[in-house]
C-alpha cells in the first residue's frame, strides 16, 4: 500500500481549492454568466476519465459506458466553450462607438 | 518516460486553466481567457490519448459526435435560452462523471480486485489501496448523479417545462437526509468489502439514490433562486470530476475539477449575498412556498396607455430602465435599445440599472443588452443608481419583479425582506411593463405595482417598447 502518492494528490486538491477561491473573489457581476459557463466547460475535464475508460482490453460494457461518457463530456466541453465565446464576442464589440 | 511527458503536459494544461479562469474575471481579457482554457482542455485530451491502447474507433466516434452536437446546439441557441442551456450542459458533465465511475466499477467487477489494481498501477505507476478506489468510485457516482438530475430539474424549471414554484411535501428534508446518509453508508460498506457478492447491487442502488437526491434537492427551490442553484450544481460537477480523478489518480482531473468546484462555490456565495440570503436558506427554505402571511397590498394597479407613457417620457430629463427576465422572455432587448436611442436623441439621459440577480442567471441582463449593442457605460450597478433614484423622472421596469419590490425594504413578513433592491419606487413616475396581472416567477405580490406613482403597461414587453419607440418616431 502506497499512501504517499494519494497524499500528494490530496495536497494538490487542497491547494486548488484555495486557488479557485482566490481567482473568483473579485469578479464584476456582469461577467458572472460567462464565468459560470466558461468554468462549466472546464468541468467537462471529466472527458479525460471517460477516454481512459475506453482502453481496448476492457470488457465491452465498460467501453460502451465509457463511450457514452465521452460523448456527454465532449458536448459539455465543446458546447460550453463555444457558447461562452459567443457571449463574450458580444461584450467585445461595443469598444468604441 | 511516457508517464512523465503526459504529466508534464497535464501541468501545462492546469496552468492554462488557471489563467483561463483568472482572465475570464476581467472584461478586457475574458475572451482570451476562455480561449486559453479551451487550449488547456485540448492539451489535456491529447496528453490522455498518449497513454495509448484505447479503442480508437470509440474514441474518435465519441469525440466527433459530442463535438458536433455541442457546436450545433451552442451556435443555434438564442441568447435568452442561455441559462437553461448552461444547466443542461452542466447536467451532461455530471452524468459523464457518473458514467466514468460506473465504467471503472464494471472493470473492477469484471476483472476482479487483483487485476483491476494492477491495471490501474500499470497506467499510473502507483499501486493504490483497493478500498480507496472503490470509495472514490462511489462518491463520483453520488455527486455525478446529484449533478445530473439536479441540473435537469433546473433546466426544466428555467425553460418553463415545469412550474417554477417550489415543490415541498411533508418529510422532504428527512427523506433527503436519510437518502444521503444511506448513500454514504453504502459507499463505506463498498470500501470495506469491495468484492462482496452484494456489491454490484449496492452500486446500482447508489446510482438510483443519487439520481433521486438530485431531483428531491432541486424541486423545493423556487425559480427565482435558479441562478444560485446552477452555480452550485456547476461547483458539484467540478467536484464530481475531481473525484473521478481520485479513482484513476489523474492530476489534471483533480486539479481542474477542484478549481471549478471552488470557484463555483465562491460564485454561489457571492450570489447569495446579493440576495441577502444564506445558502442554507436558498437550499432548504422552500422560498415562497409559504405565501399569504405578508402584507396584503392596498389599492389597485393603475393601467396606462402607450400614448400616456409617451407624453411623460417625452418630457423626462432622466430615465432609468430596469430590465428583468420578462425582457428576456419577450426578446425585447433590441427594441429596448431602440427606445433608449430615441430617448437620447430627445435629450434625455438614459441609464440601465442592472440588479445582480436580475434574470435567471447572474449577469444575464448584461449579456442580453450587450447583444443589443447597448453601450457599456450605460449599464449601471444597483448602488450608484439607487443613490440618484429620487432625482430620476421616469423608471421603466421591463419584466423585472422581485428586484424592484419595495416589500424587501419595509415588510418584515415578506420572504424577500432584507434583499437589496433597485429603488424604482423613488422615481417620480414608474412604468411597469408586464404580461398580465398575475404574480411573477417567485409567486410574490409586488408592492411596487400598487404604488401611487406606478402605471402599468400590460402586454408583450417587446410590442409595448416598440410602440413607445414608434411614438417618438412620429
Amino acid at each position: 500500500m502506497e499512501l504517499a502518492p494519494l497524499l500528494l494528490l490530496l495536497f494538490a486538491f487542497t491547494l486548488a481549492v484555495f486557488l479557485g477561491f482566490e481567482l473568483i473573489a473579485k469578479v464584476p457581476s456582469q461577467l458572472h454568466t460567462p464565468l459560470m459557463s466558461g468554468s462549466n466547460a472546464i468541468s467537462g475535464i471529466t472527458v479525460v476519465g471517460a477516454l481512459l475508460a475506453l482502453a481496448a482490453n476492457e470488457p465491452p460494457l465498460a467501453r460502451w459506458i465509457g463511450f457514452a461518457a465521452v460523448v456527454l463530456a465532449t458536448i459539455n466541453v465543446v458546447g460550453g466553450y463555444a457558447i461562452t465565446d459567443r457571449m463574450l464576442a458580444m461584450f467585445k464589440k461595443k469598444e468604441k462607438p | 518516460m511516457k508517464e512523465v511527458l503526459i504529466n508534464l503536459l497535464y501541468i501545462v494544461s492546469a496552468i492554462l486553466f488557471i489563467f483561463g479562469i483568472k482572465w475570464l474575471g476581467n472584461a478586457d481579457t475574458a475572451r482570451r481567457g476562455n480561449r486559453i482554457s479551451s487550449v488547456g482542455m485540448l492539451l489535456a485530451v491529447i496528453a490522455t490519448l498518449l497513454y495509448g491502447g484505447l479503442d480508437w474507433k470509440l474514441v474518435a466516434g465519441g469525440v466527433l459526435l459530442g463535438s458536433v452536437i455541442g457546436l450545433v446546439v451552442a451556435a443555434r441557441v438564442k441568447m435568452t435560452g442561455m441559462p437553461e442551456l448552461v444547466a443542461l450542459f452542466n447536467g451532461f458533465g455530471g452524468l459523464a462523471s457518473l458514467l466514468v465511475g460506473a465504467a471503472e466499477y464494471h472493470k473492477f467487477h469484471h476483472a476482479g480486485a487483483q487485476s483491476y489494481v494492477s491495471s490501474l498501477a500499470a497506467q499510473t505507476g502507483v499501486t493504490v489501496p483497493l478500498a480507496f478506489a472503490v470509495i472514490a468510485i462511489s462518491l463520483t457516482i453520488l455527486v455525478g448523479g446529484i449533478t445530473f438530475t439536479g441540473s435537469l430539474v433546473a433546466w426544466a424549471k428555467l425553460s418553463e417545462k415545469m412550474s417554477g414554484r417550489p415543490m415541498v411535501f411533508a418529510g422532504q428534508k428527512t427523506l433527503n437526509i436519510a437518502l444521503l446518509t444511506a448513500s454514504i453508508a453504502g459507499a463505506t460498506a463498498l470500501g470495506a468489502q469491495p468484492a462482496a457478492s452484494w456489491s454490484a447491487g449496492l452500486v446500482i442502488g447508489l446510482v438510483a439514490a443519487s439520481l433521486l437526491i438530485g431531483i428531491l434537492m432541486t424541486l423545493p427551490i423556487g425559480g427565482g433562486d435558479m441562478p444560485v442553484v446552477i452555480s452550485l450544481l456547476n461547483a458539484f460537477s467540478g467536484v464530481a470530476a475531481a473525484l473521478a480523478g481520485f479513482i484513476i489518480l489523474n492530476n489534471v482531473l483533480v486539479v481542474a475539477g477542484c478549481l471549478v468546484g471552488a470557484s463555483g462555490m465562491i460564485l454561489t456565495f457571492i450570489m447569495c449575498k446579493a440576495m441577502n440570503r444564506s445558502i442554507g436558506n436558498v437550499l432548504f427554505g422552500g422560498f415562497g412556498a409559504i405565501a399569504g402571511k405578508q402584507k396584503a397590498s392596498t389599492g389597485e394597479m393603475r393601467p396606462a396607455s402607450v400614448e400616456d407613457a409617451y407624453y411623460v417620457l417625452e418630457a423626462a430629463r432622466s430615465v432609468v430602465i430596469i430590465p428583468g427576465y420578462g425582457m428576456a422572455v419577450a426578446q425585447a432587448q433590441h427594441a429596448v435599445k431602440e427606445l433608449a436611442l430615441m430617448l437620447e436623441n430627445n435629450g434625455t439621459e438614459v441609464r440601465f440599472a442592472i440588479h445582480p440577480v436580475a434574470g435567471r442567471m447572474p449577469g444575464h441582463m448584461n449579456v442580453l443588452l450587450a447583444e443589443a449593442d447597448v453601450p457599456y457605460e450605460q449599464l449601471q450597478e444597483m448602488e450608484p443608481v439607487n443613490a440618484i433614484m429620487p432625482t430620476v423622472d421616469v423608471a421603466i421596469v421591463i419584466g423585472a419583479n422581485d428586484v424592484v419590490n419595495p416589500a424587501a425594504l419595509d415588510d418584515p413578513a415578506s420572504p424577500i425582506f432584507g434583499m437589496p433592491i433597485i429603488h424604482a419606487h423613488e422615481a417620480h413616475t414608474i412604468y411597469c411593463l408586464k404580461r398580465g396581472k398575475g404574480t411573477g416567477f417567485s409567486g410574490l405580490e409586488n408592492a411596487l405595482f400598487y404604488h401611487p406613482n406606478t402605471r402599468m403597461l400590460y402586454g408583450d414587453a417587446k410590442a409595448t417598447v416598440s410602440a413607445l419607440a414608434a411614438e417618438f418616431g412620429k
